[in-house]
């Protein structure tokens, strides 16, 4: 899991059933790493720090549903404290 | 999840029989801008995207999530065709 900076979002009108009603947000990772997608699914908006989850499990914050993502925002970050 | 576009098909014979009927494209990562970027993947295609097209990848074994590609040998699929990308800093 890592942090991340949402900077906006991405569109797709033809997309896999199950992402249909899903938002897929820009997430830019906080110190050093590149730009992804990432499904939204705490209801996250642009300049939000947020959490995000990676890999199969990624698909585990839509119970019940098989959603094909291996990145996913879970939470919003309020604060985060460095001690190095 | 990555950005990409489409820029070749993959044609193979003899392969797994779970891959027959499965369009394998050639994809080109890129940047939320669409300028190129370093490296390319072979991704099964689930939306019909073509050539030239912005796509959405999903890899590892969430590819296997995608429609039709349950137990299949994939480990990056295409699960959309992105309109566009809004950029909000």
């Amino acid at each position: 899991m890592y942090l991340g900076k949402v900077v906006g979002n991405v569109v797709c009108s033809v997309k896999d059933d199950a992402l249909v009603g899903i938002r897929l947000m820009l997430v830019e990772r906080l110190y050093g790493g590149g730009t992804v997608v990432a499904l939204d699914a705490v209801g996250s908006g642009p300049g939000e720090t947020v959490y995000v989850c990676r890999g199969k499990e990624a698909s585990f914050a839509f119970k019940g549903r098989e959603v094909p993502t291996e990145a996913t925002i879970v939470a919003i970050v309020d604060d985060v404290q460095r001690m190095e | 999840m990555l950005l990409a576009r489409i820029t070749g098909t993959v044609v193979a014979t003899r392969k797994d029989p779970r891959l027959e009927g499965k369009k394998l494209l050639i994809c080109q990562l890129v940047n939320p801008r669409g300028e190129d970027e370093k490296g390319y993947i072979i991704a099964v295609d689930t939306v019909d995207a073509g050539y030239r097209e912005k796509v959405l990848i999903v890899q590892g074994s969430s590819a296997r999530m995608a429609a039709g590609c349950k137990d299949t040998p994939v480990d990056a699929a295409i699960v959309g065709i992105v309109d566009h990308v809004e950029e909000e800093r």
